[in-house]
């Protein structure tokens, strides 16, 4: 390398989350480098299942989520790409009248709190609107406009849109070492020292040793959820579709595979990069998905693969200032739902990198709530 | 040989052709317990399929190359090795635990050490028109010919490699001569061959073997059309003709089936999916598995032997399923040294014709960059050209246009189109291909029915916090 590169902003991870808040800070006119030790997409972001949902997300992240919901329904007009975005309900479907009773005091909680996207559907329209599902299924709950989306193409499109704004992205380039020198932030990667103003940390499952870096304690587990993907079927379901009793996610790609997965973790071991699935824990899924809709029993299985995901103890992401230096920030384990939530954080730690401020409710996502743990 | 009763094994074995029943015999001599899995329904592999129950007017068609499988079967047979047959492997983890496929369900196998002797695989052949229907592979053919001793009349055989001219061969010795031999070897080839001659002289029976294959064909009368270039598959709906230039004319064959061959590469399926280190080999322009002397591969215990491990051929595949078993009882503290050495020392004889096989019969430049339009991933009709597409975009290697295009995800799982693709994306980025590298590969090894998943047999499920909303819907 000629000389240190510098820039207003260093994003330590070229995860979906890296990449969105590196597009939305060019937009607000900041210089930007990514530094992602392998390639963009290359974890979680790349190999997720793409769901695109508002549905059952832990209320204190709703208002994000739905902001969020906003951008992907326009997601063309932001980085000029369809990132094969698909709106469709997402129903959590229940198999007993106990589960739907849950999910309808759910629904009246969130009522209550403004949001009203979140509906109870009946037996009659669950049957209209997942023609394929188990007689036994009693009702659920649906977010109708919700959908689901291509992860890697999606994280692609993201950092091709990044690029063409002048974000400058160092790939197979991994950061060892963050220390503050006066006013700049130098990162010592292994292709070299960087220099910025800003250091944003979106390392995905890695984010703990940046934090430790910063002096901050973020008690953050690697996780590796696991996911099968079918040979093509017939068209038989137009929503994605999860379990309340019991996990699940399942949804029909528009070329007609399944994509079936929820809550069963394989090994992950991300020192090495890998994953090793666990199918001993994701035959659960298998008997899951064929126990909702009984056409599953004739599917066959292509493929299966698991994730590198950064999961905190609360199942909530960190977002926000570090608590420890100025001009840090972090936006880390997203629990393995961050994917949906990717457009709406990044622009809310562009405003909050370039202004100082947001209006975006982040406080319980602070990661001083680690602090005495 | 006994039926399969418990599931812990010191050694387990996953094809059976010659380098898996070599090893198994090796292994079972030395009294380690093994089994040895394979997907087809008898022993025998690519090369001995149907051995044991071919008859006599078939084996004499098939060649006394064929006929030495008789023997390596029967040895196998009188071995102690559990032999698995309609077993179809569908993962491996990183303990050696094995899932296999039985058809009516999966069974889990622990094993103290692998060998894997899956074979080779035809290397794909894109070009225009090779996906019509009509148009196979000459290995496609000679499965039939060796299953139940079918095989089409009036095929163009398109390609280059020793097997194409056996399969003609064996055709025309089955009485269904080919309509014709369109081979791709450039001349300056065989310039560059000639300096590897004087050590492949010490092969000479393969040589010579071969110049009869050739001989027998031409005799008969089978048009061979050399140096052809521009090769196309015309047709609507179906293979109609085969169109190229060769000797500075331009051709037109008519036919409704076409069999494409440009040699044979290692399956790496299950090598790459237990993530062992590959090299590039360029004199076979294609990715091998990183072995030892033994065949050991950069995973502790797993073996990989026979043609898996760069292709040797039958007679080397042999051998080195033995030096792999030889070496696995060796650790087990029951070696043989000696006997070792003189396998080593075969090898090394086997090998003096590689040199001359490869530089002859190196895959044509036409397949190895197709034109934009030619389809690379026919699972899901992605095209050369939309793969130099996603290269210009800024795709940087095989996973993510994979990822970006769903080459090589479907039912194949990209064996069809693994190693165009990386040879697309190597030329197009100007890297070279070992720095590329290959698709990741993802079990289920096989298609696997869900409900096989659903049944499999299992330790308790790991509780998921159904309160934590994100556990229960992604
Ligand atoms: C199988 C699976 C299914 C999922 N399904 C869904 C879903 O349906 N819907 C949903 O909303 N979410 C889903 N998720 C979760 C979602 O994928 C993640 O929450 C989200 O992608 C996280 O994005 P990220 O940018 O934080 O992390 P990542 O994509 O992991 O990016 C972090 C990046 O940082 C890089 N990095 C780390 N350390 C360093 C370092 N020191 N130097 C340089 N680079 C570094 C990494 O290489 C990585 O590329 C799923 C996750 C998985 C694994």
């Amino acid at each position: 390398m000629t000389g240190t590169p510098m820039a207003d902003l260093i994003v330590v991870g070229g995860g979906l989350h890296g990449c969105s808040a590196a597009l939305h800070a060019a937009k607000r006119g900041l210089s930007v480098i990514v530094i992602e030790k392998d390639n963009a997409g290359r974890h979680a972001s790349g190999v997720n299942a793409g769901g695109v949902r508002r549905l059952g997300r832990n209320y204190a992240e709703v208002p994000i989520s739905v902001r969020s919901m906003e951008i992907w329904h326009r997601i063309e007009d932001l980085v000029d790409d369809d990132c094969g975005f698909q709106r469709c309900p997402q129903i959590k479907v229940a198999e007993t009248e106990a589960e739907l009773e849950t999910l309808a005091k759910r629904a009246a909680d969130l009522r209550e709190l403004g949001f009203t996207h979140e509906v109870i559907v009946d037996q009659q329209e669950l049957r209209r609107l997942l023609p394929a599902v188990a007689p036994h299924c009693v009702g659920g709950l649906a977010s109708l406009d919700d959908g689901f989306a291509i992860p890697y193409n999606t994280t692609f499109a993201f950092q091709r849109k990044a690029r063409a704004l002048g974000v400058q992205f160092f790939e197979k380039t991994h950061v060892e070492n963050v220390r503050r020198d006066g006013k700049d932030w130098h990162v010592d990667t292994s292709a070299g020292t960087f220099k910025g103003r800003n250091l944003l940390n979106c390392a995905g499952a890695w984010a703990g040793e940046i934090a430790r870096q910063l002096g901050e304690h973020a008690p953050i587990e690697a996780i590796a959820p696991m996911m099968i993907v079918t040979a093509r079927m017939k068209r038989f379901c137009d929503a994605v579709v999860g379990g309340c009793g019991r996990p699940l996610s399942f949804k029909q790609a528009e070329n007609g595979t399944v994509i079936i997965g929820g809550g069963r973790r394989g090994y992950p071991d991300p020192k090495t990069n890998k994953s090793e699935m666990r199918f001993s824990q994701l035959r659960y899924s298998a008997e899951t998905a064929i126990g909702i809709f009984p056409i599953m029993k004739s599917a066959t299985i292509v493929r299966s693969w698991a994730g590198i995901e950064g999961r905190m103890p609360d199942d909530i992401p960190v977002i926000g200032p570090s608590s420890t230096h100025e001009n840090a920030f972090h936006a880390f384990g997203f629990s393995a739902h961050g994917f949906q939530l990717g457009p709406a954080v990044g622009e809310l730690m562009a405003e909050l990198i370039a202004t100082g401020h947001t209006n975006a409710p982040i406080a319980p996502f602070s990661i001083t709530r680690f602090a005495n743990s | 040989m006994s039926a399969t009763t418990k599931n812990r094994y010191d050694v387990a074995i996953i094809g059976a052709g010659p380098a898996g029943m070599a090893a198994a015999v090796e292994v079972t001599k030395a009294g380690l317990s093994a089994i040895v899995l394979d997907e087809q329904p008898a022993p025998g592999g690519q090369i001995y399929r149907g051995i044991e129950t071919s008859d006599e007017k078939r084996t004499k068609i098939l060649g006394p190359d064929y006929a030495a499988g008789r023997d390596i079967a029967r040895a196998f047979r009188d071995s102690r090795a559990e032999y698995l047959p309609g077993a179809t492997v569908w993962n491996i983890d990183s303990a050696l635990g094995i899932d296999v496929s039985l058809g009516q369900g999966s069974k889990h196998i622990q094993a103290g050490a692998i060998v894997v002797a899956t074979g080779a695989i035809e290397r794909p052949t894109p070009m225009p028109g090779w996906t019509l229907p009509g148009v196979t592979t000459a290995g496609a053919l000679q499965i039939l010919l060796k299953a139940n001793g079918v095989v089409s009349d009036d095929v163009v055989f398109v390609g280059s490699g020793p097997l194409l001219s056996l399969i003609a061969a064996q055709m025309l010795k089955a009485g269904v001569k080919p309509r014709a031999i369109v081979e791709t070897v450039p001349q300056s080839r065989y310039v560059a061959a000639l300096k590897h001659l004087p050590a492949a002289l010490g092969a000479a029976s393969y040589l010579l073997k071969g110049m009869a294959m050739m001989l027998s064909l031409r005799r008969a009368g089978v048009p061979i059309y050399r140096d052809a270039t521009g090769i196309r598959i015309e047709g609507n709906g179906k293979a109609e003709a085969v169109t190229f230039t060769s000797g500075g004319k331009s051709h037109r064959l008519e036919t409704t089936s076409v069999a494409l061959h440009q040699g044979i590469v290692p399956n790496q399926q299950v090598t790459r999916l237990l993530r062992c280190e590959h090299e590039w080999n360029k004199s076979q322009h294609c990715f091998v598995p990183k072995v030892d002397e033994y065949f050991e591969t950069t995973m502790a215990d797993v073996y990989v032997a026979g043609d898996g491990a760069g292709i040797g051929g039958a007679v080397a595949a042999r051998l080195r399923g033995r030096l792999a078993g030889l070496r696995i009882a060796e650790k087990a503290g029951r070696g043989n040294a000696q006997e070792r050495r003189s396998v080593t020392d075969a090898l090394m004889r086997e090998a003096k014709i590689r040199p001359l096989l490869e530089t002859l019969y190196a895959p044509s430049p036409e397949i190895l960059a197709p034109a934009d339009e030619t389809l690379v991933c026919r699972c899901e009709e992605v095209t050369a050209g939309d793969i130099r597409k996603a290269v210009d975009l800024g795709a940087p290697g095989p996973n993510q246009v994979k990822s970006f295009l769903r080459s090589g995800m479907g039912p194949c799982q990209g064996r069809m189109c693994g190693l165009a693709v990386s040879e697309i994306i190597a030329s197009r980025r100007g890297e070279p291909i070992s720095e590329i590298g290959y698709y990741r590969i993802r079990p289920p090894l096989k298609p696997l029915l869900l409900s096989e998943l659903a049944a499999l047999e299992s330790e308790e499920a790991v509780p998921v916090d159904l309160a934590d909303e994100s556990a229960a819907l992604h």
